[in-house]
Formats: C-alpha cells, structure tokens, sequence
C-alpha cells in the first residue's frame, strides 16, 4: 500500500525529505509572475480597463475565471476534509446544489446585472444598488458588511494554503520549522506576494488570465492526483472497500447529517448571487451571451472537482480508522480535518515532482480565488467609498487606480495576521462566510425581479441579516460547548433546531425586505423605468 | 417550452433530496457510493437542464436592451 516509512508516517522524521515539490512549487509561481507581466502589457491604464477588463472577455474565459473564483481551498482542502469527517453526503450538500443553484444565479440574475453594468457603466455591485435603491448612504452601510464578509473568505483561502502546504512539506526542513515543514505563515506571505503582484499588474484582466490558467492547472493536476492516490491505495475499488469496512458510516449520510440539514444547506451556494467579486467578473463579460458556456457548464466542472476529493475524504477515513494514514491532531485532539489532502498526497504520491505538481494545483485553485476577491475589495474602497465621499474629480484616473491599490494591501495584511493567529475549519469558515452573503440574495433577487422593493426596506434587510448572523456566530464560535442560546454543535456542525443557521438568517433578511418594503413608499418611476425597459 | 424548463428546474430542487437512499452504502462500479454516484449523475442532469434552459428561455430581450447603446449611469 504505501512506501513511506513507519517513522515518515508517525511524524519523526528520520531525515529530510525531498525538496523538490517546493522547486516544483517554485517554479508555478514564476510562471504566474511571468503571466502577470504579459497581461500587464495588455493594460489599457484606465480604471475601467483595471475593473472590469473594458468589457471584453468572452465565453472560455469567463466560465474558467468565474469557475476558478467559486473554487477556493474551501473546494479541494475543506471538501476533502468535510468528507473525511461527515462522508459522501458533503457532495450533496455543496457540490450538486452548487450545480443548480449557482447556475441559477447566474442566469437569473447575473445576466441581468450585466445587462445594468454595461448601460450605465457600473464597475461594482454597491453603484448598481445605490442606484436600483436611489440612496447613497445604502453604499456606505453595504460596503463594510460585504468588504468584511470578504475577510473570512480570503481567510479561507490562506488557512487552507498553509496547511495544505504544512502537511506536504513536513520533513524537508528539520530543525528549522516545527515538524521540518514549512510554516503556514511563510506560505500565506509568499502567496499573497504573488497575487498581489499581478493582481497590481493588471487589475482584473491579470486576474482573468490566471484564473483561466489557475483553473486549468487545477482541473488537470486534480484529476492526476485522484488517479495517482487511488493506484497508491491499490485501485479504486481496494480504496472504497478499505472504507467500507473501517468506516462504513462515511458511505451513506445516516447518522452524520438529517434530511432537514441537509436541505438546509441548498440555501448556502445562494451566496455567488451576491458575491461583489463574482458580480465583478460578470461584467468583465464581451457580451450576455458569453454567460452561455458558464451556465452549462459550471455543473459539470464542479463534479470534476469535487468527486474525487470526496473520494479521496472517505477513503481518508477509512485508512485512518484502519491506523495507516496518520493525521496531525488539532489542540481538542480530533484530528485535523484540513490536513486530510496533504496527508493523502504525502503518503501515496511517491514521486516528487508529481507531488509538486499536484500541490502547485491545489495554490492554483486557492490563488483564483484570492486575486478575484484583492481585486474586488480594491474597486469597492475606490468606488463606493472613496469617491462617494471625496467627489470623482478630486482623484485621476492613476490616482483611482492607486486607491484600489492601496486599500488591497490593508485589508491582505488584516487578513493574513488573522490566518496566522486564529487558524479554523476552512469548510466551516467558508460555511459562516457564505451564509451571510447568502442571506443578502433576497435584495439582489427583488433588486431586479420587484418593483415594489424599496430603500427602506432593504436596509432592513440588510440590518437583520448583520444583526442574525452576528448573533449565531458569537453563540456558535464564542461560547463554549454545551452553552449554546440557540443551537447545538453536532458532527462539528451548529444547528439551530436540526437546520443550519443560514435558514434562520435567510428568513430574517427576507422578513424584513419583504415586511418593510410593503409599509413605505413605493420607489419613483423614473427608478422603475430605468431598471425594468418595457419589452420588445 | 419556457414553461417546461422552469418545471424542470423545479424538479431538479425536489429531486436533491433524495432520502431514498439515505443510509443505502452499495457501491455502484464497485468504488463508487450509491448517495454520491446519484448526485454526481444529478450534476450532469442540471447541466442538461440548463443547456435546454440557454436554449428556450434565454432572456433575450434583456441582452438586446443593454447592447443597444450604452448610457452614463448615476454616481460612478
């Protein structure tokens, strides 16, 4: 089965061990420094060209970079863990809603705001919504939920990173890292280094370059991986049937998850409708049509991703259960589910250079996120609340663009002192952080099918959503266990009365659009007939 | 046809819930858990969906709106 030593498996490492993933490793990132050069080049100067690449990427290109974004360490590192703890239903819970829902949003809704984006030249999605909800001071309350909902997602991003790369590094640095392996802090430095320097090179056409090559590189090293571990194991077959008999219960959902939680979790892709880097690359589209390939297509290219790391969790559990695969431990003593990927790479992948392979696809999904989301926090600080405050002719367009430089590299350092000090479940975090964006759906639903929605009633949405999700994750994350005011922790999961807490605050949000919108004023009509043209 | 998709759409939300074989752990191909063989098959289905949805209920009047001339837009 595996031709790692006993010792190489308890953690003791007899003596370093090859280097030449990190080489390997190394070499990827010089690669997207190069990219970042070329596509630097192609940058036209202009703030428009910096946030939204002029309106000019087609079909390809946005399903790669749209696909990559959606796919963080939250796909590969936490769903690979997720399935090492609660088994195959994790699919079901992200991956094949992910398929109708995202998709769904995309078409519902993201079509439509590309359509506004391109007639009146918006650059975020808060300039759509103060617009759509005629009020500025909307832009001012929306851009701090939504730049700090933004944190925990890098943060997932840079957790699942650096210890992702922990775990596949351990031995080759004996006595100079804890474990020989290279510390998370030094591969988030190294990461956010690289993103941000060809995040800064071209804005988001940078960022749509290598997020097509990103996710390219993912797809592919993915897919190679599954195959290598599973030969490792024995075969495919060898691999489930170890599960079946160490850890049958990670075969079904009985037990791990119930119907209602289950279904409570359809609620949770609903976030990439309200996702500001996403509605970012929306309008980097050449055209509506170019959405035709993402919509089709984003289903199957979460299958690809997802399926194997699923795989690759149960059979996790199984060799673990077993004694054979050896899982570093996290404080409480349970093992540490985010290291589940690393451990199985490590232990069945024998040849270096594959395995560098394979790790420099695993940054590569993890990076198409981060470059996405920098380039998204930027044009928000620039454009719903720089210029909102200051004026648009006080800053030149270099100046616009240097804001949004500058507003990067403060929230990227915010972010990476977090992940250093308070590292999580990177499926969980993700969790809480879509949730929330999740539950801010309902006003960009209403903002383009309602006519009736009104100011009012969208920041009373807004503040319901804040106000819930603040609540359930102070009492899910502050408090200890067993001293819950709402829910309870199970199967490392909160629920509130056996569903996640986004039902809850998804209720709230839509409470308040709903209830506050009908009891005030109507909007105008210049408003209604600005964003619902007459057909035909 | 219009009509069709959104009832496939629909479908396709109920279909998710597949308690059926809730705690059904046979492998089908001898590797592959029924629960996830089922869903990774649900995937192909909403891609299929989705490609009837591109083809009959595609909004086009909206894209013939926003590419018929662009406007300035309010506070940029």
């Amino acid at each position: 089965m595996s031709s790692i030593t006993p010792l190489i498996a308890l953690g003791q490492v007899a003596e370093p061990a090859s280097r030449t993933p990190l080489v390997i490793i190394g070499i990827y990132m010089c690669v997207l420094f190069g990219l970042g050069w070329i596509s630097s080049r192609l940058f036209r100067g202009s703030s428009k060209d910096f946030f939204v690449a002029s309106h000019s990427i087609g079909p390809f290109m946005l399903l790669m970079s749209v696909f990559g974004t959606t796919m963080t360490a939250f796909a590969l590192v936490g769903s690979t863990g997720k399935a090492f703890s609660l088994g195959i239903g994790v699919y079901g819970l992200m991956a094949s809603s992910s398929g109708l829902i995202h998709a769904a949003c995309f078409f519902l809704v993201g079509i439509r705001m590309w359509s506004f984006g391109k007639k009146y030249g918006y650059v975020t999605q808060i300039q759509f919504f103060r617009d759509r909800f005629e009020s500025k001071k909307l832009g001012y309350l929306l851009f701090p939920i939504l730049a700090g909902l933004i944190i925990p997602y890098l943060l997932v991003g840079l957790i699942g990173a650096g210890t992702y790369i922990g775990g596949v590094t351990r031995g080759m640095f004996p006595g100079t890292f804890a474990a020989g392996a290279v510390p998370g802090w030094l591969t988030g430095l190294v990461i956010c280094g690289v993103v941000l320097f060809y995040v800064f090179s071209g804005g988001v056409r940078s960022a749509v370059w290598a997020n097509t090559f990103q996710t390219i590189v993912f797809m592919i090293m993915g897919l190679v991986g599954f195959i290598v571990i599973a030969k490792g194991i024995g075969g495919l077959a060898e691999a489930s049937e170890m599960t079946r008999q160490h850890a049958p219960e990670k075969l079904v959902r009985e037990g791990l998850m119930t119907p209602a939680h289950f279904m409570s979790y359809m609620l949770v892709p609903l976030s990439v409708g309200m996702f500001p880097h996403l509605f970012q690359h929306w309008l980097t589209a050449k055209s509506a049509k170019a959405f035709r390939l993402t919509v089709i297509a984003h289903p199957l290219c979460i299958m690809i991703v997802w399926v194997p790391c699923i795989l690759i969790g149960i059979w996790g559990a199984g060799l673990f259960a077993d004694g054979s695969l050896f899982v570093p431990k996290l404080p409480n003593g349970e093992p540490n589910a985010n290291a589940v990927l690393s451990m199985m790479v490590k232990k069945f992948m024998v040849n270096p250079v594959l395995i560098g392979l394979f790790s420099a696809g695993v940054l590569a999904a993890i990076m198409s996120s981060l470059d996405s989301q920098f380039v998204c926090v930027g044009s928000m600080f620039t454009n719903d609340f720089a210029l909102p405050l200051f004026g648009s002719e006080r800053f030149s367009d270099t100046q616009k663009v240097w804001l949004g430089r500058g507003f990067i590299v403060f929230i990227v350092v915010i972010t990476y002192v977090i992940s250093i000090f308070k590292p999580m479940s990177v499926f969980n975090l993700g969790i809480w952080c879509f949730s929330g964006f999740s539950a801010l759906f309902p006003i960009a639903f209403a903002a383009v099918y309602w006519k009736r929605v009104t100011t009012a009633g969208v920041f009373a949405s807004v503040i319901a959503t804040a106000v819930t999700w603040a609540l359930f994750i102070h009492d899910a994350l502050g408090r200890a266990a067993g001293e819950q005011w709402f829910g309870v922790k199970a199967h490392g999961e909160y629920l509130i009365a056996g569903v996640m807490p986004v039902a809850f605050i998804c209720l709230a949000s839509v409470v308040a659009l709903v209830g506050v919108s009908l009891a005030t004023k109507p909007p105008t009509s210049e408003t209604i007939d600005k964003f619902f043209p007459a057909k035909g | 046809m219009k009509k069709v998709v959104y009832g496939l759409l629909i479908l396709l939300a109920v279909i998710h819930q597949d308690v059926w074989w809730w705690d059904n752990g046979e492998l089908v191909f001898g590797f592959m858990p029924l629960g996830l063989f089922y869903h990774s098959l649900y995937s192909c289905m909403a891609a299929a969906v989705w490609a009837m949805a591109v083809k009959w209920a595609w909004p086009g009047d909206i894209e013939q709106w926003a590419e018929s001339g662009d406007e300035a837009g309010g506070e940029q």
